[in-house]
């Protein structure tokens, strides 16, 4: 069973938030959708559990699908324990089962020992992960998180990104949106958008297949098409044509992302 | 020359060390990061460097002059909110930095922010935004700049954008201290100091960082009851793909918990393994 996107558009009176968007997901697989502010992540998360409405294309969601809105929408006036025995109740679930899982989860989430504060006073590492928490606990077959790391520092990504893992794990398919390009390769399918529409998809080893042209490294800046990495300088090729003075190199993600961008910016 | 330096820095609310005697040094030049958690002080690190806040003891220097006794032209800064006013336009929010440094109107044509000179800065996104915040801080030529998460939320493009300008900065001699949350941003930096709960940590190129720093890798066949077993030793256990990394913690400990049938094998860390590890 496929859910997903295809060939999906949406558009906000003359603003197109996205722009014949494709991406399939899957069980037990997670796909990374990533991109800076005013990308069109959010929109996306949105229209696959059907909060937005598409002007063409097509969206096909499960029955039991979950979102995490970007605010991790835990209740701040409630104890840890109240928020998900709340969404328990929300949701119908057996007490004795919900009792569980519930367990489980403050297990698996490092929340335990927190069980009785207030969300007002978890951490953002903490309440990102309770709102995780809260949303796999019906036991959804597709979870989407928007933006669940953002803020967070990289020791509650790892974190989070852990749980998340184990989420996929379990048999359902995640669709996480992020703005850290460091974070696509952990998922199994990456979408990268710019201004709502799509600069790379694909598998990690796609993406990186699929860059046109050859990318090479210099030890300065060579015109419009070169950009600042770590210590040294890329240099894009459109038509792969060798560039002197410059070795050619390996692509990683973050080369084909800024190259979809550049592309971009040349049509 | 030493233009930013943190002796032995400082800050105490109540019973809360939000820095703990901290010290680090940029070079005229350089482009250091600060790294830490949220919470570990790196952000009140840079204000004290800033003179924006006084210290509980040590103290902040640039160019070797204690930071309330310095010429606030020779600083440059862009903060988290960055410091913009959101109901003035581009020219107006540029033309009163100007002002202010008694310093000549810049060339909005060669930042690239001459196509949006009359639009409102709440109008814009936010990599353009960051990317006026850039030009008010380097208006007046500082010395010293000093960049609270200066590429948060801007896509990749921008990134590579605001980077060039971070080195070009540093090229022209000034020196550069920038707080990030990507790792990967890491590696633009000529050091990085890691902070932890207000000290500081670690600090040198990231290969330098990591030397030597491993983790475990265990294969998925291990049971959730030894892994808890593993992380009760203080390690910290991720799943990774089918199988799980385990920072902090010796092979043959994971190896005795996990079991024998268990693939327990030790592998280079990453640097936000080695992070992690230093962090904790």
């Amino acid at each position: 069973m496929t859910w997903g996107v295809e060939s999906v558009s949406v558009a906000f009176g003359d603003h197109i938030a996205l722009d014949d968007v494709t991406l399939s997901l899957e069980p037990g697989r997670i796909a990374v959708v990533v991109g800076g502010d005013g990308a069109g992540k959010t929109t996306l998360c949105r229209t696959v559990v059907g909060l937005e409405e598409v002007t063409t294309g097509e969206v096909s969601r499960p029955p039991r699908t979950c979102f995490q809105p970007e605010s991790s929408g835990v209740w701040v006036d409630l104890t840890v324990i109240e928020n998900l025995d709340f969404v328990a109740r929300g949701y119908g679930l057996d007490p004795v089962h919900a009792r569980s899982r519930i367990e489980e989860l403050l297990d698996v989430t490092n929340l335990a020992d927190a069980r009785d504060r207030l969300g007002r006073q978890l951490s953002g590492g903490m309440q990102q992960r309770l709102g995780v928490a809260m949303a796999v606990l019906s036991e959804p077959e597709l979870l989407v998180l928007d933006e669940p790391t953002t803020g967070l520092d990289p020791i509650s990504r790892l974190e989070l990104w852990s749980f998340i893992n184990r989420s996929a794990r379990e048999g359902r398919a995640v669709l996480v949106s992020t703005t850290y390009l460091d974070e696509a390769p952990r998922g199994d399918m990456i979408l990268a958008l710019d201004e709502g529409r799509v600069l790379a998809s694909g598998s990690l080893d796609e993406a990186v297949r699929t860059m046109p042209g050859k990318l090479f490294e210099s030890d300065r800046k060579m015109g419009a098409l070169s950009w600042h990495r770590g210590r040294s300088w890329r240099v894009w090729s459109p038509n792969g044509e060798l560039v002197p003075g410059a070795s050619e190199t390996v692509p990683d993600l973050a080369d084909v992302v800024t190259v979809a961008a550049l592309a971009g910016e040349q049509v | 020359m030493t233009s930013i330096e943190a002796d032995s820095l400082s800050k105490r609310y109540g019973n809360v060390h939000a820095v703990d005697d901290l010290s680090l040094a940029v070079q005229s030049g350089e482009v250091v990061g600060l790294l830490g958690a949220n919470g570990a002080g790196k952000t009140t690190t840079m204000k004290m460097l800033l003179g924006l806040l006084t210290p509980s003891s040590g103290i902040a220097l640039i160019a070797g002059q204690p930071v309330r006794s310095v010429d606030r032209r020779s600083m440059g800064y862009v903060p988290q909110g960055l410091g913009l006013y959101r109901d003035l336009t581009v020219s107006e929010n540029v033309a009163f930095a100007a002002a202010s440094f008694g310093v000549v109107f810049p060339d909005l044509e060669r930042a690239g922010l001459a196509d949006v000179a009359d639009q409102r800065i709440g109008r814009l996104s936010l990599g353009t935004q960051r990317r006026v915040a850039f030009l008010v801080a380097r208006a007046h030529d500082p010395s010293v700049l000093i960049l609270d998460e200066p590429t948060s939320g801007v896509g990749p493009l921008g990134r590579a954008h605001l980077w060039e300008t971070i080195r070009e900065t540093a090229a022209s001699g000034a020196a550069v201290l920038v707080s990030t949350h990507h790792m990967d941003e890491a590696e633009e930096c000529d050091r990085v100091v890691l902070v932890a709960r207000g000290r500081g940590v670690a600090s040198g190129s990231v290969k330098e960082v990591i030397a030597g720093a491993v983790s475990v890798s265990v294969s998925g066949d291990a049971t959730d009851e030894s892994l808890k077993a593993v992380a009760a030793t203080g390690a910290t256990v991720l799943a990774d793909g089918p199988g799980w990394r385990v920072v902090g913690a010796d092979r043959d400990v994971v190896a005795g918990l996990v079991g024998p049938s268990v693939r327990v094998s030790e592998v280079p860390a990453t640097f936000e393994e080695a992070f992690v590890a230093l962090s904790s």
